[in-house]
């Protein structure tokens, strides 16, 4: 560069520096302010969870988790996650697909729709359920109906002691419900902008439907579905609102993770119930950072189209 | 309007239309719209007087006021310290930026549950920031200071990732364009930024408070549920479900839900008018 353009380019430089960034002590005191408010309520907590699950020494915090209780816990979670989470995801394509690649009336509002789970308090999420399928609800007024209209769905209901409320079904609807929207809501904007031509470019040239579906669109889409699915995951996994309403909390039975971190709370054993909690802050920890990661890998392919 | 008619009309290359939206109608239809309206069906069994008494009792109109009250604060708190996370993280480059942001989403990632027994006891008597808090007099376990403290918790990335894409997309013309017509730092944060972060930032305010209205688990166990004091709305109906009233839990539900509703409708037009924004600039 001859010098004659580094003299002209450098009071430019300056001035531009000087008008669209602020000055240096103002700059240190935003960082810091920030930094200190996310220190406070994100690092201390997380700092918290781990050392106090292991306050009593490595020795309590394994046996805790190997409490007959903390065991049939867990295996619930992963019971209710393991149906919760592929019914949404096949929910979530099956609603990109007709929403994104096709024009039809009340798209919005089915959009909308997608979305209430969202919008409705844990707590009602459980009461809905309970007023379906419990005692007092739909299900509990066709047992006890006079003239049911299939009565031989009321007589095996009732011979099997159907329960679906205090019991793990309702346990697996409700988390369901709250993790409703996650692949869905992942997953429309991203094919909504990918549009439609690749996949009709594919079908012109004699591809199948599912040809279409798993050579063009899912390569396009899985990070995103990656995304979705692990939020999807670390909200089942630690659903509580909607759960303690449903499962009647039975120990051992009908409890999940967060709901025996709960019981461990009430009954005094801090050390306990936050021995059971790490294994939840760290799935949080796990899931931030695949998060960062498909983020990183979608900028990646961002860049190689 | 007559060309998407026409685009409809065409033959549609691409198959599976009637199979997903059918199944997307019957999946919503099961799990979301036939539960949800047992709600409406089961207030049918209160007459209107009883419906009216029992959302207006005491103790349900003192938990109104804590839930909205707490709800507003934290979600306001949230504006000003969200505002200024997203714009660090996007403007500033610093040590360990890349895992702040990450963090940002802990309070998404981290179950109610866990976050719930986390505060109460780092903000009791004897914990970490509560034994820095007695001497002061402040009292944060069981009061309304720590419902407030709880809702902050799981709002924060509500703002900060509604903020931060609008921000990383703003054009740096339109300030070098205000500085230069002379307008200082301050002005043209005032003047230029922050109008256009406005439609994001009320998104934002409002996804945070609709979230904190109906929050349930990172509550309860630092707000001690005292009656008329430290209850909020979900705990109400919490409590009608375990005495097995199920009329009362569900008056008050449907009270919650429509204001739910009232809210959803707003952050969509919020949404639009944030995208509207968007996409203005990028003309």
């Amino acid at each position: 560069m001859t010098p004659a353009v580094t003299t002209f380019h450098t009071p430019h430089h300056v001035v531009h520096r000087h008008t669209t960034s602020e000055p240096p002590f103002v700059r240190r005191a935003l960082i810091g302010v920030a930094l200190v408010f996310l220190s406070l309520f994100l690092f201390l907590p997380l700092v918290f969870v781990f050392t106090q699950a292991f306050a009593k020494g490595i020795g309590f915090y394994f046996e805790t988790l190997r409490d007959p209780n903390a065991w049939s816990a867990i295996k619930l979670t992963l019971l209710a996650a393991a149906i919760a989470v592929p019914l949404n995801c096949v929910f979530g394509v099956c609603a990109a697909w007709a929403i994104a690649k096709f024009d039809f009336p009340g798209k919005n509002i089915l959009l909308t729709l997608i979305d209430l789970p969202f919008s409705v308090s844990p707590v009602i999420a459980g009461l809905i359920y309970v007023l379906v399928f419990g005692a007092q609800g739909w299900l509990g007024l066709y047992l006890n109906a006079d003239n049911p209209h299939f009565p031989w769905l009321q007589n095996w209901l009732n011979d099997h002691n159907f329960k679906i409320i205090f019991a793990v079904p309702g346990i697996v609807l409700a988390t369901i419900f709250v993790t409703f929207p996650f692949v869905a809501r992942e997953l429309i904007p991203l094919m909504q902008a990918q549009g439609r031509s690749e996949e009709e470019a594919a079908r012109v040239l004699g591809a199948s439907g599912w040809q279409t579906f798993w050579r063009v669109t899912l390569p396009n889409i899985k990070w995103g579905l990656i995304y979705g699915v692990i939020l999807c995951n670390a909200r089942a996994m630690g659903e509580f609102g909607a759960v303690s309403v449903v499962s009647g909390k039975i120990r051992g039975q009908t409890n999940t993770i967060p709901l025996h971190i709960e019981a461990l709370y009430d009954d005094y054993n801090f050390t306990g119930a936050f021995a059971v909690a790490s294994l939840l802050a760290f799935l949080a920890l796990i899931t931030l950072g695949i998060k960062t990661w498909v983020e990183h890998q979608q900028a990646k392919q961002e860049i190689s189209k | 309007m007559a060309k998407s008619v026409s685009r409809s009309k065409r033959i549609r290359v691409l198959p599976g239309f009637k199979l997903t939206l059918g199944f997307t109608l019957f999946y919503l239809g099961l799990i979301v719209l036939i539960p949800l309206a047992a709600v409406f069906w089961k207030t049918t069994t209160l007459t209107w007087p009883q419906f009216w008494q029992t959302i207006t009792m005491p103790t349900a109109m003192a938990s109104y006021r804590l839930t909205f009250g707490a709800s507003f604060l934290a979600a306001l708190v949230n504006v000003v310290f969200g505002l200024i996370v997203a714009w660090v993280l996007v403007r500033y480059e610093f040590f360990g930026k890349k895992i702040v942001n990450a963090l940002v989403d802990l309070p998404f990632a981290l179950p109610t549950a866990v976050a719930g027994i986390t505060l109460a006891a780092l903000y009791s008597k004897t914990g970490w920031i509560g034994q820095l808090l007695e001497p002061l007099g402040i009292k944060a376990a069981n009061t309304q200071l720590g419902i407030f403290i709880a809702l902050t918790f799981i709002g924060l990335p509500f703002i900060v990732r509604t903020v931060q894409p609008i921000l990383e997309d703003l054009d740096p013309e339109l300030e070098e364009a205000a500085s230069s017509l002379g307008a200082n730092r301050w002005q043209v944060f005032w003047r230029v930024i922050l109008p256009m972060l406005t439609p994001a930032l009320l998104t934002g305010f409002a996804l945070a408070f609709a979230r904190a209205l109906g929050e349930y688990g990172s509550v309860i166990f630092i707000a001690g549920n005292i009656p008329m004091k430290t209850q909020i709305t979900p705990v109400i109906i919490m409590g009608e479900l375990d005495m097995f009233d199920y009329g009362k839990a569900t008056a008050i539900a449907v009270v919650m839900l429509v204001v739910s509703f009232v809210l959803l409708l707003t952050i969509n037009v919020l949404q639009w008018w944030t995208n509207r924004y968007n996409t203005n600039n990028l003309a």
